[in-house]
């Protein structure tokens, strides 16, 4: 590991410390994925490219990542507000409304899908306000998108939470003496700090959104082309015994997930470099 | 944290805390109060069951293995990652983040592909006689796939807007590297290196979809909590389902407690050095 | 000399992986029994009651495990390696899967009385009470105004069946082709607000959820969603004709010579046929095989006219026709735009 490999740098153990990451990386990430990446091939090109280029296939990668990614969107700026309140507000129940925050981490998927459908079917809660009016929330899209916005939020609310506390008053303190009111201080001084954080965040809530499985499931409704969600084509298929086709639905949702998390990541280290 | 910070508007207060009402307590109040309604009593025959209590011992089990594991392999990679500048450093970070957006029913399957009777590995397992996936070792290493980032997310921005100055100040100071990685570099990371690793044992406890695939579901041998969960609810005893379900989240949230304690312990300590100084 | 601590730690690291145990192999005189979801509360009594037989019969003692699941998922599991020694699934196919494999004998379904199949059920229609909606066959389900849950036949067992009893009934009608048939599975699954992954959750959309007028529904099923969460909500409509569902049995053969455990295996399957295990499973509301247990049921269990599973072809052609990538059930679900 001479100059070549990593830049020279004062600060010590490179050497076991990439060791380290690497064995783990490799046993647990590497060698699995590997073999699913080399799963699909069995089928041949053509049998690969046909097993993705059915209509059925075709809608589910598209509410999937759609879906994904509208979450996350709607997730940026509700974790920004959640943790920027978690973080400055002062108010009775502040310790409480922060444990809240870790609450979707901490229910199994599928509880949290019980709970979402208890809540949003017709006879439920909030289903039960606008089923008069005919509007189906369960079961159908708003309630997909229910679910993974409730399962990505934990994600920004933790990565912007650190960096806003480290967040030094100075800056804010002046802002505020010169007259900026909190949103002008929000959009112009704590954003451009933290929007890499931001931005990991981001790509947190989209990626998990992207994989879910067990809470959409109950709210879904998962009928095919309409509300049937891509991980439930994967198990369809494992249930017929075809690995060769999961695998290939898999390694494909993999390889677009990857390309979205390497995009976020390139612009997340080119923001954090000009930051600094 | 600091009363010299502008005040946060009420208004923003309440919406956010609209947004976490709305979307996250008011689904878990509406279960409870469906479970209440059956009658406290059949929830907490949960508790009587030996299979229910395999199932806490389980998830106990390989949480503690599964998050010790993470967290220093997280370290590590963190250090390398934020600290470092070399070749592959980029990939290197997508490949550890890559397990959160492989959908948990492919987090199981991939272990299959390894230890499954076709599987890569299925010859030498079954020439030690160990069982790997339906047994112990396969509930661990797909809990470990399914929370694999969350140490390395948490720390490299942290420590990437920290940089690396107090660190070299250290080490400039004559600090040996393990004085400056213990008072310098861990401190200086805790809050996130805490929050990391609640998230870690909150997903390690919570995880549903990987070991579904890679549990077997035997009865009282290899069904976690969140699984057992699944089976009462589906043997139509939703109350005691739902009362494993609470149990679950006050242990994956255990670590809030830690954190809480860790808190008051650091403001009591800076407290005692602004009386000193 | 960075680069011999990166080795040594990657090799340290590597080590301890290895070395965090695994569970050693279960003790000997244990039985695991791979079955489906709805047979829960069946095998529970039968784990109980068995090892008194056994131990009456051998003076050995014996532990049975259950794992229960979908039992396409769980078929899968044994083909992965659940080390099952019996398997008690919904349908012939996922035993077919086993022995294909190699993991069964081919000739399993022969070994065993009754094609292997010690209980059998059907399907039925699972309404809310005084059936507002006046369902009482087939026809009925495709009027407009009337919501049909079933789960997917995908990913459940017992949708399989559901979809089969609806097909052969379209199929029996006169003047009956296999187009008519798919028209009106067409029009079936067009009135399907949601598909479920399970029969269980299945069950649970339409008696927690409320949605929906009518549950197909194993019969089993039914009679125990009655029991369980209220008989004064719920009644069962027999349909004029409907499929007699068999759920099949077999010894994992190569399990049971790995692990030694062929004879209480069998014993085990044996005992479902015997007049004890006859009665647990007509009282978990399996319709049982031995006439004498069946006539003291009689009440439970109307007699309904039915088909079998020989109208399709057998479950190889009827898996491979309907349920397969780009099968009839793809083909009636696919959105017209």
């Amino acid at each position: 590991m001479n100059g070549r490999f990593v830049r020279p740098n004062p600060l010590p153990g490179f050497g076991p410390a990439f060791g380290v990451t690497l064995a783990w990386v490799a046993l647990i990430v590497l060698i699995p994925l590997t073999a699913l990446a080399l799963r699909p091939w069995s089928l041949g090109i053509t049998g690969v490219l046909a097993s993705l280029e059915s209509p059925r296939v075709l809608a589910a990668l598209k509410l999937s990542f759609g879906a994904s990614l509208a979450a996350a969107a709607i997730n940026v700026p509700l974790g920004l507000l959640v943790a920027w309140v978690l973080v400055r507000g002062r108010f009775p129940g502040r310790q409480l409304a922060d444990a809240l925050v870790d609450l979707p981490f901490a229910l199994p998927t599928a509880v949290a899908g019980i709970a979402l459908t208890t809540l949003y079917a017709p006879n439920g809660w909030i289903g039960g306000l606008v089923a008069p009016f005919g509007i189906d929330l369960a079961y159908a899209m708003p309630g997909i998108m229910v679910a993974l916005v409730f399962a990505g939020l934990p994600y920004v609310v933790r990565t912007v939470q650190p960096v806003l506390m480290d967040l030094p008053a100075e800056v804010e303190e002046v802002a505020a003496t010169l007259g900026a009111r909190p949103p002008q201080i929000l959009v112009r001084v704590v954003l451009p700090a933290i929007l890499p954080a931001l931005l990991t965040g981001f790509g947190m809530a989209f990626a998990r959104a992207v994989g879910e499985y067990g809470s959409v499931i109950f709210i879904a409704g998962n009928m095919p082309g309409l509300t049937e969600i891509a991980p439930l084509l994967i198990v369809i298929r494992l249930e017929q015994f075809d690995y060769a086709g999961a695998a290939v639905l898999a390694l494909a949702m993999l390889m677009l997930s990857f390309t979205m998390l390497g995009a976020v990541n390139l612009l997340q280290q080119r923001l954090a470099r000009r930051a600094r | 944290m600091n009363p010299r910070f502008p005040p946060v508007p009420i208004v923003a207060v309440l919406a956010a805390l609209a947004a976490l009402g709305g979307l996250v307590l008011l689904p878990v109040a509406a279960l409870f109060a469906e479970a209440a309604g059956q009658g406290l009593g059949r929830a907490l025959a949960a508790f009587d069951d030996p299979d229910s209590l395999a199932a806490i011992r389980l998830t106990l089990l390989v949480a503690a293995i599964s998050v010790p594991v993470n967290t220093l392999g997280g370290l590590a990679a963190s250090w390398c990652i934020a600290r470092f500048r070399f070749t592959g450093r980029g990939v290197l970070l997508t490949f550890i983040e890559l397990p959160l957006s492989v959908s948990p029913v492919i987090s199981g399957l991939v272990w299959v592909l390894l230890f499954g009777a076709q599987g890569w590995f299925a010859p030498a397992v079954d020439r030690l006689g160990v069982q790997v996936i339906f047994a112990t070792p396969g509930l661990v290493l797909a809990t470990l796939f399914v929370t694999f980032p969350f140490v390395v997310r948490q720390l490299v921005p942290l420590m990437q807007a920290q940089g690396s100055e107090e660190e070299e100040a250290a080490l400039t100071l004559g600090a040996s590297p393990w004085r400056m990685f213990w008072h310098v570099t861990l401190p200086n990371v805790r809050w996130a290196l805490l929050q990391g690793v609640l998230l870690l044992n909150a997903r390690a406890m919570g995880e549903f979809g990987a070991v579904t695939v890679v549990s077997g579901r035997i009865r009282g041998q290899t069904l976690t909590m969140p699984l057992q969960i699944e089976a009462l609810y589906n043997d139509f005893q939703a109350p005691a389902a739902f009362a494993m379900a609470g149990l679950l989240a006050l242990l994956a949230l255990v670590t809030l407690a830690a954190r809480a304690w860790l808190e008051w312990h650091t403001r009591r300590g800076t407290d005692k050095t602004m009386a000193t100084a | 000399m960075n680069k011999r601590m990166a080795l040594k730690s990657a090799a340290a690291a590597l080590l301890l992986t290895i070395t965090i145990g695994s569970r050693p192999a279960a003790a000997q005189d244990s039985l695991l029994n791979v079955s489906y979801d709805p047979t829960r509360e069946l095998y529970r009594e039968v784990n109980r009651v068995f090892p008194a037989v056994w131990q009456k019969q051998t003076g050995r003692s014996i532990a049975v495990n259950t794992s229960h699941g979908g039992s396409g998922a769980q078929a899968r599991a044994v083909l992965d390696g659940l080390q099952a020694d019996v398997v008690t699934l919904a349908l012939a196919s996922d035993i077919d899967a086993l022995a294909t494999r190699g993991l069964v004998a081919k000739d399993w379904q022969t070994r065993l009385p009754e094609g292997s199949t010690p209980y059998t059920s059907t399907i039925v229609f699972l309404v809310r009470s005084g059936n507002p909606k006046a369902i009482r066959d087939w026809p009925d389900l495709v009027r407009s105004g009337v919501r049909v849950i079933t789960p997917n036949p995908k990913t459940s067992g017992g949708a399989r069946w559901n979809y089969l009893a609806a097909l052969g009934w379209a199929l029996r009608q006169p003047g009956g082709t296999e187009a008519t048939g798919e028209a009106y599975l067409r029009r079936l699954f067009a009135q399907v607000p949601v598909l479920d992954t399970g029969a269980r959750g299945a069950t649970n959309t339409f008696v927690q959820r409320g949605l929906g007028d009518v549950l197909l529904a194993w019969e089993n099923e039914a009679l125990l969603s009655r029991e369980e969460l209220g008989a004064d909500r719920f009644e069962i409509v027999y349909p004029s004709v409907t499929i007699r569902a068999d759920p099949p049995v077999a010894v994992v053969d190569a399990v049971a010579d790995k692990r030694g455990s062929r004879a209480p295996a069998e014993a085990f399957l044996r005992f479902l046929y015997s007049p004890e295990g006859q009665e647990i499973a007509a009282r978990h509301h399996f319709r049982p095989r031995d006439p004498v247990v069946a006539a003291r049921y009689e009440q439970k269990f109307p007699p309904v006219p039915t088909f079998g599973i020989e109208l399709f072809g057998g479950w190889p052609e009827a898996q491979a026709r309907h349920f397969a990538e780009g099968g009839v059930f793809d083909q009636v679900t696919t959105p017209a735009h």
